[in-house]
């Protein structure tokens, strides 16, 4: 394996590495030695870090006065608490939904989506109505995939005339665009630290007031007794300080956009018959998903690595599977396409040398499809 | 962090932390370890097509092998959790709704850690048969009332390898041999224990075993828990999504956690059973320091099965709370952290036979690797300073 060093990373919506000011927040934090449930003075040390934390993240989101927000491992666990925690007999969910919120319940029923990438907003109201038990709309805030951005207030709006209520998957979007959650009126919010630069291993789930949840794990009564377990105060403390700085940098990080721009019209310079799923829509500024039909995803990325840029297939948590995304076959995609789509997702340090590197590879493997295809 | 803390309450410099059971510092030699995996090696673990997920992965499974040898497994039966009450979450609840339907019932005993007690009264709620067994006066569970709790129904016991309260070993190579000729699942919450005693989960016979990071020296947000291959434990997953960790624990792994907890145990390895006598002797000091200024001081707990960086003293006619107050700076607690805030007395020492007020007088002591012999002279003198005023009614 080469050094990683040397490599151009537009892997971001996997992972992006952890700002500096989130990595100073958790050392400053295992420096120190306090558990947030202790009442000396070690113990409410390390719960006022764990306040004001929770009051940072809860403001960067514009969680809604009298809300909660609750810490958790991750964006899975986070989703997962969500979908079965409610209670409600009837879950609805986008067809593009990340894994951990498709595999949460298993009864749900599923709401296409346009071949844009967007919900079907029709489908889903006609949903809402064939059912009038409580019920859950679930849809994500902007796809991991794609980048495409949902109408999440116009789902609001539905789902609210029929009773509903609306957890939103805000993982990718939230240090990415703008997202206020008590504008949007979204009842369930999850987040993720180490997709905008806190440390992996932590997010949130954001209620709405009122709203009460079963537990996923019990036991000790931390997180008003809707998550037992020690909080993971450096992970947390990182969280905070990696929002505040993503939020402060929203207006720079929109840029991105034209770089994304710009490498997809040379891309489609070299190579007229590739495909760009979601483009026509508005957009993550930091995603592209982008098929050259004919070449496998895996073949794709084996050769980006070895030309030194590293992309993926689709989400990271089945980079090692080789069936088709089912984002990219709900918006229509033919098994044959989506099996042929890469992923590339920009982050905050990314600049045109890299989107460069990116082309000069990407190009020579456009020609090797030109060669194969004649040879055929 | 500049500015979030400015009005906090920090511990004065020269405060001394007896309280290594709520949570242990960091050790700097894991922080070290960890630190580069947040930055500059920051691969997701799980983007296998590119080299910066790649050296994430190998990272992650060294650190399982590390965790894995400390206990005797094998690397792929350590699976990677948020902590140990994930664990005892996932191995209880699991184990117990795999089996349902064969086997209905599942055991712990009246000491167990509270996330261990909520997970079973959850499993009672959805129709398993449930029995907490209660303990000697020693915090011991008596082996044959043990064997009498154990039949073909029973799907799971759960016992604790180290009380967090009384740091009580309870013999779990005996336990095993009961469970394992009656077909029981045995599932141990070694948060306390792992790193600090020897556990073998071959000799032990143990089928689950939790891990904690922040007990040993790792940080808070990491655990593990250990899932026997042969023969093969199943578990339902408390949640699922991406099928990481053999689709047992899914969620992106974090690479650095993964790492400090591998290098946590690497370092109990090595330096654990020397720890061990120099914290065993550390005890006898803090006893003997206290006996020889104080009277009417009991231990709660077995004198002889114990951790040993823990203590559960109670000084007769001294309310714990008040010698808590006295103390602003020595860290001591009263019990479990998670209950530090409760005015009911322990349940654990009520366990042991303790009235309400012998229970409200005991005191926790938790010391460990960074808790210096001086230390532990300055806290015997504090201690028994406040003490003797609190008994004079002078406090």
């Amino acid at each position: 394996m080469s050094s990683p060093s040397s490599f151009t990373y537009l892997d971001h919506n996997a992972t992006t590495p952890v700002r500096p000011v989130a990595a100073a927040a958790i050392a400053e934090t295992l420096a120190e030695c306090g558990n947030p449930s202790s009442v000396h003075r070690a113990g409410r040390q390390a719960r006022q870090r764990l306040e004001a934390a929770r009051d940072a993240v809860a403001q960067a989101i514009g969680l809604p006065e009298g809300g909660t927000l609750v810490f958790t491992s991750g964006g899975t666990e986070a989703n997962q608490l969500a979908l079965s925690g409610t209670g409600r007999p009837r879950i609805l969910r986008s067809a593009i939904e990340h894994d951990s919120v498709r595999e949460a319940v298993s009864n749900a029923v599923e709401i296409p989506v346009e071949p844009g990438g967007t919900i079907d907003l029709a489908a889903l109201e006609a949903a809402l109505a064939a059912d009038r038990r409580p019920a859950l709309v679930s849809v994500m805030a902007a796809n991991n995939e794609t980048g495409v951005i949902q109408p999440v207030a116009e789902i609001v709006r539905l789902a609210q005339a029929a009773g509903a209520l609306v957890h939103c998957d805000a993982i990718q979007a939230i240090g990415k665009i703008g997202f206020n959650m008590a504008a949007l009126g979204a009842d369930l919010v999850s987040l993720s630290a180490h997709k905008l630069g806190g440390p992996p291993g932590v997010g949130a789930l954001a209620l709405a007031p009122g709203l009460h949840l079963a537990a996923l794990q019990r036991g000790g009564g931390q997180e008003r007794g809707l998550r037992g377990g020690t909080e993971n105060l450096p992970g947390i403390a990182g969280f905070a300080a990696a929002i505040l700085a993503a939020i402060a940098e929203l207006p720079k990080y929109q840029d991105l956009a034209v770089l994304r721009d710009t490498m997809e019209r040379e891309l489609l310079a070299i190579e007229p018959e590739a495909a760009l799923f979601g483009a026509t829509q508005p957009r993550l500024p930091n995603t592209s998903s982008v098929a050259l039909p004919g070449l496998s995803s895996e073949l794709q990325i084996m050769a980006l690595d070895l030309a030194g840029v590293g992309v993926s297939a689709g989400s990271a948590c089945s980079s090692g599977k080789v069936r088709p995304s089912h984002v990219l076959s709900a918006m229509g995609a033919t098994p044959e396409l989506a099996r042929s789509a890469i992923r590339i997702s920009l982050g905050r340090d990314t600049g045109p040398e890299d989107i460069e590197r990116l082309v000069v590879a990407w190009s020579a493997l456009a020609r090797r499809r030109r060669a194969k295809k004649g040879a055929a | 962090m500049n500015g979030v803390l400015r009005n906090a309450t920090r511990p004065p410099p020269d405060a001394i932390y007896l309280d290594y059971q709520a949570t242990t510092p960091a050790d700097p030699r894991v922080v070290e370890a960890m630190l580069p995996w947040f930055t500059q090696r920051f691969g997701n673990p799980h983007s296998t097509g590119h080299g910066f997920g790649l050296e994430a992965a190998e990272a992650v499974e060294t650190g399982r092998a590390q965790i894995a040898a400390l206990i005797g497994a094998e690397p792929r039966e350590i699976i990677f959790t948020s902590g140990a009450t994930e664990a005892n979450n996932l191995a209880i609840k699991g184990a117990a709704r795999f089996l349902k339907g064969r086997r209905n019932g599942v055991v712990a005993l009246a000491t167990e850690h509270k996330c261990v007690l909520e997970s079973v009264r959850d499993l009672g709620r959805e129709g398993c048969e449930v029995e907490i067994l209660p303990v000697e006066s020693s915090g011991l569970v008596d082996l044959d009332r043990l064997d009498a709790a154990l039949d073909e129904r029973t799907a799971l016991l759960s016992i604790m390898a180290a009380n967090n309260e009384i740091g009580v070993l309870q013999d779990m190579a005996a336990i095993g041999a009961l469970c394992r000729a009656k077909g029981v699942l045995l599932h141990s919450d070694a948060a306390q224990a792992f790193g600090k005693i020897p556990l073998d989960v071959q000799a032990m016979k143990l089928d689950l075993v939790s891990i904690s990071g922040h007990k040993v020296y790792a940080p808070k947000g990491i655990g593990a828990l250990y899932v026997r291959h042969r023969p093969r434990v199943r578990l339902e997953p408390l949640f699922s999504g991406g099928a990481q960790e053999r689709g047992l624990r899914s969620g992106t792994l974090a690479p650095a956690l993964c790492v400090a907890l591998g290098e946590a145990a690497a370092l109990a390895a090595s330096e654990g059973p020397e720890e061990a006598v120099r914290l065993a002797a550390l005890s006898r000091r803090l006893r003997d320091g206290l006996a020889a200024r104080l009277d009417g001081i009991a231990l709660n707990g077995d004198a002889e099965h114990r951790l040993p960086g823990n203590l559960n003293l109670r000084f007769a006619g001294v309310a714990a709370l008040d010698l808590l107050a006295a103390l602003p700076d020595v860290a001591l607690s009263t019990g479990s952290a998670c209950s530090s805030a409760e005015v009911e007395p322990s349940y654990v020492l009520k366990a042991l036979g303790l009235d309400n007020e012998s229970a409200n007088g005991a005191v926790r002591i938790g010391f460990g690797r960074f808790t210096t012999e001086a230390e532990i002279d300055r806290a015997v003198t504090r201690i028994a300073e406040a003490v003797t005023r609190l008994r004079s009614g002078l406090a």
